[in-house]
């Protein structure tokens, strides 16, 4: 597809998307506003693992830093758009902390580290009842209101946390495209050749990591007004696991692999849910072991991920 | 101070836990090269492999022993050759990415086809408390103690002394030069697989009774063995054990004096301190970065 075709299919999907919200039930347009909320998270994710070539297995934390930040100033009466740069810079922050010292030693060393985070970030929700309500966690989170327009309803959430990912994703695309963004691509098809070429490995490498943590924490925060009550739960580990699987399965270092990975880990499980069918049934329990078997499945027989079988095709094609 | 004598004590036990999970993965990764993030999921297996042989009448004794058979076929030989044969010639991250998947599985496997509860397990030591000059130590941590230095020093001895553990360590220095020399590398990166398998089941008979058989057990133990590990220097066997015994001894001190709440947060804390200032860990070598 040329690039041209390419933005007119995704335009056209995109209002379509938005066309067809009008007519869905309201859970399904919670549903596809939480695909929006992961999407962020994961699209940041991507960053980090496909471009940057780093394991982060923390993405949760910085999701749930978001929405605990979103939650208690939100509360107090912040405005939405002092809240939201707000937690992209703490997550950023807490980033750069992090991946510091673990990035100067080896690539899978960030992997333990963000993994360790989670953990932690996972105990302080917890234990620290006076700031996030430990287990029981923080209720009536209020919806913003944005130049007037009152976002309480599904219907109006839907369609700003839908433009706000467009928004995001142009910024990432930006990113991507400019120089400093390739200098992404070349540092992790060849790290040493890159270094050899001036870019400064270390640095390069910790800023993809933060600024992927910084859209988990602006995932968070449209997280924490759609759901409007939050606890520890969606910010465990677990999460996190599934959100670098998903970045992989879709095809990591791809723009739209996260679009596909989400996909299946957020829309595919409620899609289940909702039929009766016996086979269907068994997929609820096993989903995650399913998804597990692909995962591995994938990696011993389609290491690019989903979005790499067109070219897979076209190569086999080529070769005859 | 008996009080802290005590929590010492009991924090070597643990931690000698931690280390012998800690020691098949740095053997893995000595040899093959493997990173197994299914490593926690590891000892879970065998956990609830010995509860059904117990449900099926076997007493704990011949229960470990069918498990360790077990797990030398399945997470011995089974994970070599289905998941770490194919893959490794790709490098390390996808192996990573695989046994990620791995863990996912195993974890659902047993929450789906056994339980979600947390289940009982019988302690293979008497119950009860030995006193010695005000010094309160359960039976259960001395016993955990001598099993793990047993195990820990027979590996040594293994390794250093007989020609087969002499021809493991030629693999993990240098593969290449092993098999110039005539050594069987596939037969050797297989036997640590074997040895892998075996460590963790002893791991899961010494932890399951106080932490109980539970699908996720394997994610806090798969944790303490990798930062175990690399605190202690990832590239050599002694490290894994003194990453495990002090991530058990700072844990029990933590939870003790500071807040029991974040006990689990000790060994993130140590590891970020370690690689700070010590990047190939407190025993380790610093490895050339291979072009």
């Amino acid at each position: 597809m040329s690039p041209r075709a390419g933005t007119i299919a995704l335009v056209a999907a995109l209002g379509f998307v938005a066309f067809a919200a009008a007519y869905l039930k309201r859970s399904d347009v919670y549903l596809l506003t939480l695909y929006c909320v992961y999407l962020m998270a994961t699209m940041g994710l991507n960053l980090t693992v496909g471009y940057a070539g780093q394991m982060s297995l923390g993405q949760a934390a910085f999701f749930g830093i978001g929405a605990y930040h979103a939650a208690i100033l939100l509360k107090l009466g912040w405005p939405f758009f002092v809240v939201l740069p707000g937690a992209a810079v703490a997550c950023f922050v807490v980033g750069l902390a992090l991946g510091f010292p673990a990035l100067r030693v080896q690539h899978h060393y960030l992997a333990f580290a963000t993994l360790g985070f989670n953990v932690l970030v996972y105990l302080v929700m917890r234990n620290e009842e006076k700031i996030t309500g430990g287990t029981y966690g923080i209720s009536a989170i209020p919806r913003p209101t944005v130049l007037g327009f009152d976002l309480g309803g599904h219907l109006a959430y839907f369609y700003f946390t839908l433009a706000s990912l467009v928004a995001l994703g142009l910024l990432l695309w930006w990113l991507l495209r400019s120089p400093w963004g390739r200098a992404f691509a070349a540092l992790r098809d060849n790290p040493i050749r890159a270094e050899s070429l001036g870019v400064n490995i270390t640095a390069y490498t910790l800023l993809a990591f933060a600024i992927g943590a910084a859209c988990a924490g602006v995932g968070g925060v449209y997280f924490a007004s759609l759901v409007e009550f939050i606890e520890p739960g969606p910010f465990h580990f677990s999460t996190s696991l599934t959100m670098l699987l998903a970045v992989i399965v879709g095809g990591s270092g791809r723009f739209f692999g996260p679009a596909i990975g989400t996909a299946i880990i957020v829309l595919l499980p409620e899609l289940l849910r909702g039929s009766s069918a016996p086979w269907l049934k068994f997929m609820q329990t096993w989903y995650l072991a399913v998804f597990g078997v692909a995962v591995v499945a994938l990696m011993v027989w389609l290491p690019g991920g989903l979005l790499s079988i067109p070219e897979r095709f076209k190569r086999k094609g080529a070769a005859r | 101070m008996g009080e802290l004598v005590q929590l010492i004590v009991s924090g070597i036990a643990t931690g000698a836990i931690y280390a012998l999970a800690a020691l098949g993965f740095t053997l893995l990764w000595q040899a093959s090269g493997t990173i197994n993030f299914a490593q926690g999921e590891f000892v879970t297996l065998p956990a609830f492999a010995m509860l059904l042989c117990i449900a099926a009448g076997a007493p704990l004794w011949l229960a470990f022993l069918i498990t360790c058979a077990a797990a030398m076929v399945v997470l011995g030989w089974g994970f070599k050759r289905v998941i770490v044969d194919p893959l490794i010639r790709h490098g390390v991250i996808p192996l990573v990415i695989a046994t990620l998947g791995l863990s996912i599985v195993l974890k659902t496997l047993v929450r789906a086809g056994y339980s979600a509860e947390a289940h009982q397990f019988a302690s293979p030591f008497p119950a009860g408390q030995l006193s010695i000059a005000g010094v309160n130590v359960s039976y259960a941590d001395i016993g955990t103690l001598f099993l793990a230095g047993v195990i820990v020093v027979g590996l040594q001895a293994f390794v250093t002394r007989t020609v087969t553990g002499r021809a493991m360590q030629a693999v993990a220095q240098n593969t290449d030069a092993a098999r110039v020399l005539g050594i069987d590398v596939k037969r050797m990166v297989l036997y640590t697989f074997l040895i892998n398998a075996v460590l963790a089941v002893i791991a899961a008979l010494l932890v399951t009774p106080t932490y109980l058989a539970k699908f996720d057990m394997g994610d806090s133990i798969g944790q303490k063995a990798f930062f175990a590990a690399i605190i202690g220097g990832f590239n050599q066997t002694r490290g894994a054990l003194v990453g495990g015994v002090l991530i058990g001894v700072l844990e029990n001190v933590v939870g003790f004096y500071v807040s029991p709440a974040y006990k689990e947060g000790v060994a993130l804390m140590l590891f970020l301190v370690v690689i700070l200032f010590r990047p190939e860990g407190l025993l380790g070598k610093a490895e050339e970065r291979k072009v």
